[in-house]
């Protein structure tokens, strides 16, 4: 009998193990990601009997993952064209900030502007920064990039870190190495409503409102446009696009810009929300969107942004329980378990060597 | 794309039959060579003063040669692309700041755990323990934290290493800042941004403790003999059955696995030796510079290894030793020295401008500059030159889709 049982259970138990292999793979980023907020949430519970603290975090969470949302994007679109984690992208973003700052006195916003005046040069300023971000990102990819696009994989990464640490120096020139305070223009402590106990900022809508259409544009624009259409062919199969009349070269041109206009934006957002403006604010970012957009399933434009929110949730939690010093600390080790257990993200990489 | 790996630990069974791959270099000038620059390095200190800036630099500089050795073992041989390299470091120089430190001063009653050391050590609270004792440890702990950070790795593909090293690497240094409020019973893992100082001075049997307020000359040599061995370990392993599995691991994985070649436990070791030398080169500095400080454990120090690597070119041994001797100068000798401050060349001229806040940048731009033009470094490795004049890296396909 024992004989007899033991080769039958074996493939049994090898299916239990594998089943459970299975279920890891499929549900264990997610349960992992749920550790911390079903920890607190019970937590909450039993102190203050709601779950309102919890909800504050996501709240927070959701206005810093709109800018973690909107630098991951950066880094999924170049990533899916040409498989190079541009480790300059951080550093775009924290230029942005620093366009960001420098602009606000010079389109004349000041604490006593109006209304219509904050919003109007927000924009100006937005979209100045945009552009400077957007053709930095070009510049980039053309003098460190495109001269490695043959050579093996590691030269453009190194050159990447490269990139990124002449960026932080420029910055460390530019507003030297201390932390810029930045004039607190829309009052973004200031609140604007309450719903279910949650306290609504200004700034939680500014990150907001200006995360949603930039997003929607974004992915409008890839799906529809002509230029989209060759990004994603260019994406899936450079040699076959080529063949087609696709200009690679522009395309993956363009594909910077655009992560470099998110970044520019993102980098507004950042200075106005946080006031706050240093060099070496993008190493962090970057990381952290990084984080995002693998969490999402690198490639993959829904994924970046799920993964920015999420990350920013487990961040907001992060800094206001366990405490701010321990923050990287757990986003990293959030980075390194994704990255070990499930390489492809929640949604799903869109990368033919991931397949 | 990960290929499963079995691993055969009997095909490494014939260690004994070390047959050089690759044809030595050597050759009578070859040995004439390194000869005249052996006993030119051992004299170079009686050509300046005990305490000069520029002994400093070079002790300095020594200890980075031994680091980046090491890291040309995991990015250059193995093709490992480390960025958080700068964990070993830290391990190594905590491992001198616990065993050879009076920051435990409570332990054994006040009265401090002592073992071989100098007299006066002895007398003092904290834990001290001789110093080759502790570089032995520091080898063994950076070894093991090596298997560890490698570990997750080994599936992943080359870019993802890099980022999952990172984070290691960033994680042990804000664990190293935060470490002051990690209490383990009543001791605190580290120092945190205060710093974990004095640290015991070297101690060799018959010879007096080192003093690096007295006479830099011991330190200096120490250093050498360090990186000897160092350099040693690193030509007798390039030449090795292992150092051959690395090399081949890094042309072509799949095809190396399929020829037999166990791959984690060849990667593993590669982690496990770079982590080692980056080790002992970490406790050399923690007793050096007298101090562990969890400043210094920055990812921009990874990024400098790297650089030093990458300048001298990868894989390229002799030209590792001149990337790493030539930035630690920039940065502790030329930068600090000769460009900056009230002597600085360009106060001379007039110019009101400080080298100092730029070297960051210079590190980037010199990462940039050489991987356009000179990819395979200033010494390149030769078997790099054959390949890169080949025309390899038709694997760099990019292959993704971005879908809306």
């Amino acid at each position: 009998m024992e004989a007899a049982s033991v080769p039958r259970q074996s493939p049994r138990q090898s299916g239990a193990a594998m089943a459970i292999r299975k279920f890891l793979s499929c549900y264990g980023l997610i349960l992992v990601l749920l550790v911390l907020p079903v920890v607190y949430g019970i937590h909450d519970l039993s102190t203050d009997g709601n779950l309102i603290r919890l909800g504050q975090n996501f709240k927070d969470g959701i206005s810093n993952g709109a800018i973690w949302a909107l630098i991951a994007l950066g880094y999924t679109l170049v990533y899916g064209i040409i498989e190079l984690i541009n480790f300059a992208h951080g550093d775009v973003f924290m230029i942005g900030s620093f366009v960001s700052v420098s602009l606000f006195s010079t389109v004349g916003l000041t604490l006593t502007t109006g209304p219509l005046g904050i919003v109007l040069g927000l924009v100006v300023t937005m979209l100045l920064a945009m552009v400077v971000c957007g053709s930095l990102n070009v510049m980039i990819e053309r003098v460190a990039y495109r001269p490695l696009r043959s050579a093996p994989k590691l030269a453009p990464l190194i050159t990447a870190v490269g990139m990124s640490f002449i960026l932080q120096n420029v910055g460390l020139l530019w507003k030297g190495g201390s932390h810029q305070s930045v004039t607190d223009l829309v009052h973004s402590q200031q609140h604007v409503f309450t719903f279910l106990g949650i306290t609504v900022v200004r700034g939680d809508l500014l990150a907001v409102l200006i995360t949603v259409p930039l997003v929607f544009l974004l992915t409008t624009f890839i799906a529809r446009s002509r230029l989209g259409k060759a990004m994603r062919a260019t994406a899936q199969d450079p040699e076959a696009a080529r063949l087609m009349g696709i200009n690679v070269d522009t395309t993956i041109s363009l594909t910077f810009l655009l992560g470099g206009l998110l970044a520019g934006a993102a980098g507004l957002i950042y200075a106005v929300y946080q006031t706050d403006a240093w060099f070496f604010q993008g190493f962090q970012a970057g990381l952290i969107a990084f984080t995002a957009a693998v969490m999402g399933g690198i490639g993959n434009l829904r994924g970046a942004v799920l993964g920015g929110l999420i990350i920013g949730f487990i961040q907001q939690i992060s800094d206001n329980r366990i405490g701010a010093t321990w923050t990287p600390v757990v986003v990293f080790a959030y980075l390194v378990l994704i990255m070990v257990f499930r390489p492809q993200g929640l949604i799903g990489e869109e990368t033919r060597e991931a397949g | 794309m990960s290929v499963a790996a079995p691993s055969t630990p009997t095909k490494t069974g014939g260690r004994a039959k070390r047959t050089p791959a690759i044809p030595r270099l050597s050759g009578n000038a070859n040995k004439i060579l390194v000869a005249l620059v052996l006993v030119a390095a051992v004299l170079f200190p009686f050509f300046f003063d005990p305490l000069s800036g520029f002994l400093d630099a070079t002790t300095t500089a020594l200890a980075y040669v031994v680091m980046a050795l090491g890291l040309n073992i995991v990015v250059g041989f193995a093709g490992l692309l480390d960025l958080g390299y700068v964990a070993f470091f830290a391990i190594g120089a905590y491992t001198i700041g616990w065993l050879g430190s009076g920051f435990y001063s409570t332990v054994g009653g006040g009265k401090g755990i002592h073992f071989l050391t100098s007299s006066f050590a002895s007398s003092l609270p904290g834990i001290h323990i001789n110093f080759i004792l502790v570089l032995v440890a520091a080898v063994v702990i950076a070894a093991f934290l090596g298997v560890l950070i490698g570990t997750p790795t080994l599936r992943l593909r080359g870019d993802y290493i890099a980022i999952v090293t990172l984070a290691f690497g960033e994680i042990i240094g804000r664990v190293a800042v935060n470490g002051d409020s990690v209490k383990i019973g009543k001791y605190a893992l580290t120092a945190g941004r205060q710093g974990i100082t004095p640290v015991d001075p070297i101690k060799l049997p018959g010879l007096q403790p080192f003093s690096n307020a007295l006479n830099l000359r011991p330190w200096y040599w120490v250093a050498l003999v360090l990186v000897a061995l160092v350099l040693v370990v690193n030509v007798r392993l390039r030449d090795s059955r292992l150092g051959r599995a690395w090399i081949a691991l890094r042309e072509d994985e799949v095809a190396a696995v399929s020829m037999g070649i166990p791959l984690v436990r060849t990667k593993l070791m590669a982690y496990a030796t770079g982590a080692a030398f980056g080790g002992i080169s970490g406790a050399f500095l923690g007793s050096y510079l007298n101090t562990v400080n969890a400043d210094q454990f920055e990812f921009s120090f990874s990024i400098f290894v790297l650089a030093m690597v990458i300048l001298g070119g990868l894989g390229s041994i002799w030209g590792v030793v001149v990337g790493a001797l030539a930035l630690s100068y920039i940065n502790r000798y030329l930068i600090p020295n000769i460009l900056s401050g009230p002597d600085g060349i360009p106060r001379k001229l007039g110019l009101n401008f400080d080298f100092t806040e730029l070297s960051f940048g210079i590190f980037g731009f010199l990462l940039v500059i050489m991987m356009v033009l000179r990819p395979a470094g200033l010494i390149p490795e030769r078997r790099r030159k054959l390949e890169l004049s080949e025309g390899a890296g038709e694997d760099s396909e990019p292959v993704i889709a971005v879908r809306g």
